[in-house]
Parts: C-alpha cells; sequence; structure tokens
C-alpha cells in the first residue's frame, strides 16, 4: 500500500466515523427530552455531517476517478465503510446517546490533537477545525453524563448501564492496519496506542466525577477498519442512501 | 408517579457580538444550571456566528420598572440638556474642544 | 385609575404605534387572544419539525442533508423564541405544553399532512415556510413587544427556507421524470393547505376584528391569503410546475391571481382533529416528551444536589 492509498483510506475512516455518528443523532430530530437539547444535538450532528464532507472532498483528490464526497457518501456499500463499530451502534435512550458521545469525542479528541502534528498540510488543517468542534461535542456529553451520575437512581442505572453495553466496542477505535503503519512511517498518522492511552485517562476522569465503574472487559468486538461491522450499519446506510440508489444518476 | 411535566428554571441570555462591544439581551432559555444554560444559549442563539461571548442570567434575578414608574424615574431626565456638549457655546475659532 | 381610563391610555399608545411591554397594563381579552395565538404558534414552530424530520435520514446529498437538518433546528428555535415570549404572561413551558397534548392549544393544521416524497420537503419550505412567511412579516408590527421581537428575528432567520425549498423544486423539475413526477405530487398535495394556513375568510373569523383595532394582526387572513397566492404562482409557472385549480386565472383590473374556493369542510375536518396525521403527531410528542422525563428529573435532581452541597459547606 502506497501512502496514498493509505491516506484515501484513512480519510475515509476519519469521515466515515463522522458521517454514521451525525445520522445517528440526526435520528434524534423532533425526539430530544428537551427542546433545547433537541437544537443541541442537531448542532452536533450538524458539526460531523460538515466535517465528513471535508474529509471525503479531500480523500476524492488522492484518487483519480471523478468521485465527489456525496459519491463516497452514498454509494458505498457496508463492506466498503471503514467506521469504528461504536458509532454504528443504535441510539438507545438518552442515556446511550450521550454515552456514545464521550467515547467517541473523547478518542477523536486526542485523534484530531495528535493529527494537529501531521506533515499531511491538509489532514492538519481538518484536524484541527474538527477539534475545535470535537471539544465542544465532549464537554456537552460529559456533563450530561455527569449529571446522571450524579442524578437519580434511574439516571445512575441508565447511565451504567450505556457504559457496560458500549464498552466492548471501544478497542475497536484502536486498531492499527497497513494503514497506520504506512502513515506512521511517513508522519502523518500516529499510534493509535498512544491515543488510547490518553483516551482512557480522560474519560476515566469523567467516570469517577460520575460514580461510574468501569466494566470487565468481554466479548471484545473489532473490525471496522477492516469494513466487518455489526448488523446495525447496513440499515442506517439503507435508509441514507435510498434516494440515490433508487435514482441512479440523478441530481438533487 | 414522577411528575413528567417538571420545568427547568428560565435564564436571560446576553450576547456579545464581537470582542469590547456591549452585551445585547437575545432572549431566554430554560437550563437546570449554569454550564447548561451557557451551553443552551449558544446552540440557540447563536447559531448564526452571532456571537463571540456570552452572559446568562437566571430571570428570577432580574429586576425591572415598570410602566408605572416610567414617568417618575425618567421624565426628570428629559430637561437637563446641560449634559450634552452641545448645550455649551465655545468661542468662534476654538478647535480640539 | 379607572379600567376606561387605563382602556383609553391603553388604545392611545396602541394608535400612537408604540410596543405593549409585559408588565403594562392591558385588557385581559389581548393578554388572552395573544397568549393562545402565541403558544399556538410556537406549537406549530415544533409539530412542524416532525414531518421534516421524516426526511433528514434520507436527505439525497451531503448538502441536503446539512440544510435540512439547520432547517429544522431553526423550527425547534422559534419555538423556543416564542415559548420564551408567551412565558412573559406569567404561563410556563410546561403548562402549555400540557395543553397542547391535551388538545386545549392547537398547532398549525398544515403539520398534520404527511411527507411522503423528497419533493414534499422541497414544497413545505416553498410553500408552507412562504405562507407563513406572509403572516409573520405581519405579525411583526403586531403591538405587543416581546411577540413582535420574536418574529423579527424569525423573520431574519427563516429568509432561507422559502428559497432552499424552491431550490429543490426547480432542481427536481429540471431532473428526471421520476423527480418531476415528485415534484408536481408534492404541488398538488400541498398547494391547498397552504392556502387553508391563513385561517377562515374575514367573514367567519370570529377573532379578526378586536385583533385588528389593537394591532395583535395588521392584516385580514383573505388579504394576506391573496398575497401569497400572487407571489407563488408565477413561482410555480417559473419553473414548470401546475398550480392544481381549474379556475385559477389572472385578473389584469384587480392584478391578483383569482382561485379556486377553498375547500372548507377539509380545513374543519382537520382542524377538529381529522386530518390524516393529527393522531400521529400528538402521539410523536408525547411519546418522546414521556420519554424524556427522567433526564429532566436526573438534572434537576443533580441541581438541588449541587445547591445542597453549596449551602452545607457555606
Amino acid at each position: 500500500m502506497n501512502t496514498k492509498e493509505a491516506l484515501y483510506n484513512f480519510c475515509l475512516r476519519l469521515a466515515d466515523n463522522n458521517i454514521v455518528l451525525g445520522q445517528r443523532l440526526a435520528e434524534w430530530c423532533s425526539r430530544g427530552p428537551i427542546l433545547e437539547e433537541d437544537l443541541a444535538m442537531t448542532n452536533i450532528s450538524l458539526d460531523l455531517f460538515g466535517e465528513a464532507e471535508s474529509m471525503y472532498e479531500y480523500a476524492t483528490t488522492l484518487v483519480n476517478n471523478n468521485s465527489t464526497a456525496d459519491h463516497l457518501a452514498f454509494l458505498r456499500s457496508e463492506r466498503e465503510y471503514f467506521n469504528n463499530l461504536l458509532v454504528e451502534q443504535p441510539n438507545g435512550d438518552f442515556a446511550q446517546t450521550m454515552m456514545k458521545q464521550v467515547l467517541f469525542s473523547a478518542f477523536a479528541k486526542h485523534l484530531y490533537e495528535a493529527l494537529c502534528n501531521s506533515n499531511d498540510e491538509t489532514l492538519k488543517g481538518l484536524a484541527a477545525k474538527a477539534l475545535k468542534e470535537t471539544k465542544y461535542h465532549l464537554r456537552h456529553s460529559s456533563e450530561w453524563i455527569i449529571r446522571f451520575g450524579n442524578g437519580t437512581e434511574e439516571s445512575m442505572r441508565r447511565t451504567q448501564f450505556a457504559l457496560n453495553e458500549l464498552w466492548r466496542f471501544t478497542d475497536d477505535m484502536f486498531v492499527m492496519n497497513e494503514v497506520d503503519e504506512e502513515l506512521i512511517s511517513m508522519g502523518i498518522s500516529f499510534n493509535l496506542n498512544d491515543i488510547q492511552a490518553k483516551w482512557k485517562f480522560t474519560i476515566s476522569e469523567i467516570f469517577a466525577e460520575a460514580n461510574l465503574q468501569m466494566p470487565e472487559a468481554t466479548n471484545i468486538i473489532k473490525g471496522g477498519s477492516k469494513g466487518i461491522h455489526t448488523e446495525h450499519l447496513g440499515h442506517l446506510l439503507c435508509e441514507m442512501q435510498y434516494l440515490q440508489r433508487a435514482h441512479p444518476g440523478a441530481t438533487w | 408517579m414522577s411528575n413528567n411535566n417538571s420545568q427547568f428554571p428560565q435564564w436571560e441570555v446576553f450576547i456579545q457580538e464581537k470582542s469590547g462591544s456591549a452585551f445585547e439581551h437575545a432572549g431566554s432559555v430554560h437550563a437546570t444550571d449554569k454550564k447548561m444554560a451557557l451551553q443552551n444559549a449558544r446552540d440557540i442563539y447563536t447559531r448564526r456566528n452571532e456571537g463571540r461571548a456570552l452572559w446568562v442570567v437566571m430571570t428570577d434575578n432580574i429586576a425591572s420598572t415598570t410602566r408605572d414608574d416610567e414617568e417618575e424615574f425618567f421624565d426628570p431626565s428629559e430637561d437637563k440638556i446641560y449634559r450634552t456638549p452641545n448645550f455649551y457655546k465655545m468661542p468662534a475659532g476654538t478647535t480640539n474642544l | 385609575m379607572t379600567d376606561e381610563q387605563k382602556l383609553a391610555k391603553f388604545e392611545a399608545r396602541i394608535l400612537a404605534g408604540e410596543k405593549i411591554e409585559p408588565k403594562d397594563w392591558m385588557p385581559e381579552a389581548y393578554s388572552k387572544t395573544l397568549l393562545r395565538q402565541m403558544s399556538q404558534h410556537a406549537h406549530s414552530e415544533v409539530i412542524g419539525m416532525q414531518p421534516e424530520s421524516n426526511w433528514v435520514l434520507r436527505a439525497p446529498s451531503l448538502r441536503a442533508k446539512k440544510i435540512l437538518l439547520a432547517k429544522i433546528q431553526d423550527e425547534g428555535g422559534h419555538g423556543l423564541y416564542l415559548y420564551s415570549a408567551a412565558e412573559t404572561f406569567g404561563i410556563d413551558r410546561a403548562e402549555m405544553i400540557e395543553q397542547l397534548q391535551t388538545g386545549k392549544a392547537k398547532y398549525s393544521s398544515v403539520f398534520n399532512y404527511p411527507t411522503l416524497n423528497w419533493a414534499d420537503i422541497g414544497a413545505i419550505g416553498w410553500l408552507v415556510d412562504g405562507a407563513a412567511i406572509v403572516n409573520q412579516t405581519m405579525l411583526a408590527k403586531c403591538s405587543y413587544g416581546p411577540y413582535s421581537r420574536a418574529m423579527i428575528r424569525i423573520c431574519k432567520e427563516e429568509g432561507f427556507h422559502q428559497r432552499q425549498g424552491y431550490e429543490i423544486m426547480a432542481k427536481m423539475m429540471t431532473g428526471t421524470a421520476a423527480q418531476k413526477e415528485m415534484a408536481q405530487d408534492a404541488m398538488n398535495r400541498w398547494w391547498w393547505p397552504a392556502l387553508m394556513m391563513f385561517g377562515p375568510h374575514d367573514a367567519e373569523s370570529v377573532h379578526t376584528s378586536e385583533s385588528m383595532r389593537w394591532k395583535i394582526k395588521v392584516e385580514s387572513n383573505d388579504k394576506l391569503r391573496q398575497r401569497f397566492v400572487n407571489r407563488t404562482v408565477e413561482q410555480a409557472h417559473h419553473i414548470g410546475l401546475t398550480v392544481p385549480d381549474a379556475n385559477l386565472k389572472y385578473n389584469k383590473e384587480t392584478m391578483n391571481w383569482e382561485f379556486s374556493e377553498i375547500n372548507w369542510d377539509e380545513f374543519w375536518a382537520v382542524v377538529k382533529g381529522n386530518g390524516p396525521c393529527n393522531h400521529q403527531r400528538m402521539a410523536h410528542h408525547i411519546k418522546y416528551h414521556n420519554e424524556g422525563a427522567w433526564v429532566r428529573e436526573a438534572a434537576i435532581a443533580y441541581e438541588n444536589k449541587l445547591q445542597q452541597k453549596q449551602k452545607t459547606t457555606v
């Protein structure tokens, strides 16, 4: 795998994470626990779609096939998506949604922070912009988790359950393959083990404040970066890609 | 049964459009704590890049005059034009004043 | 001051173009009418999020997805501005929501129609928001300060809503046969509900005359409706859409597009709860409001604990 191919694949991984999580958050539209929170989730979703779009656009410049960001988003199937398993998980209740946000945003924050030192200027710029947004996402979701962990018995129970349910998908975010090897060797991306250590520190602090127990590591599932997903992704794409697939070649 | 209609307290939102300018009232939000109030204010009132800084204050903590106070509060200042620079006549040819 | 004197002073101020503010004296009928209208308006924004969110996951491009999401978010924001404005009458939002869910408060009937294809998103932006803008531009001049200010802000933000809707329609009308068919289908289904948004004829509208005197409304239903028709018919023709009204014709003397009588039976049926989506919209609102109850309780419990802690440490 040459550097360009690796970078292309890496951009897809980043963009796919954002679009899939953005789509999940958009499912909350008109369903928030209070109207203010409906708007807050929409804002995060919009940030994620924006990040996905610019990362797809960068990916299209790395290959010579006249593809567009929309092609990449709407015409690849589940085996061609490289997002992490965590982001494709169904929303569950609001505690699970916020937990997923914390787990992912903490990862994204440390990854983007590292990528701000990338040798690839474009990736560096994209990471710097996404970092600002991600920090806010982490702040927003971690505050909810802390409220829940110190709220009512029900909110504590739901939040611990959310963590237990989602924990099995977190290792998947730090899996490295030949893409990472190539990019690390070129100083474009960084060792995800280092990111994992930082991630763990960040979430431990949040969970301590929220009185949450770190779950036992059981039934750990990985596969996102190889395009091996849980069953949920197919349905999400099916809905998202419906019009593009049903009307090939049409412009909207 | 739990109270399904519990209401979050109301906060008033003030936005500073750019560094150095005055904070102006934008509207209100509901929130249980300061952090939530600031974030809700951000998500609701600065979606179009309207501000660089925010204040939130609980609505209950604001005191205001009423229309009945209007005459005694504000009419007395109407005839005090000597508080404005144009009230004063300067000798012809004066500069920098 | 007697109530008559207060009323005379109140009406004189309105006549002079002044705004009425929350703590001012006002006749009960004035605050009652406004509260009813403003809460209805707020509920409409919030319920209006449903038919649009029905397509947010299926938006056909990244651009379309972002635009639609931002638009729905605006509707939610506008609901919030309006709830805040209504709260100046001393009612809280929880109470208004309860009135909505028990059927005591209404919302705009137009949202009781379903969104069945992507062009419906275009039609809602262009026709429904278009009709709303005509109405809201008038309401920005209303005599109640908080309502007028909320409307000014809303009108400013809605500038893009109608344009994005028309853009969707225009694009589809230059697209494939299937896209054109979808666009015309949406036009056929949304045209009449959009005209109904202006309400009954002036002669039959129970609230009109007093509302006009107190500048709660400054123009009549029929006049606003005609203004909307005049603007919209030409926009439809411009992109090749047919207005679903065989009697539509231009009157050169009045410079108005004349149109058929609205089906008022349908209008009243939907108002009374028998539209295609009345039940669905309310069931949705209640379901997610109830599902969010534990979140609201937790946030309140957390804040109470913090307050307690502060008290014990002071």
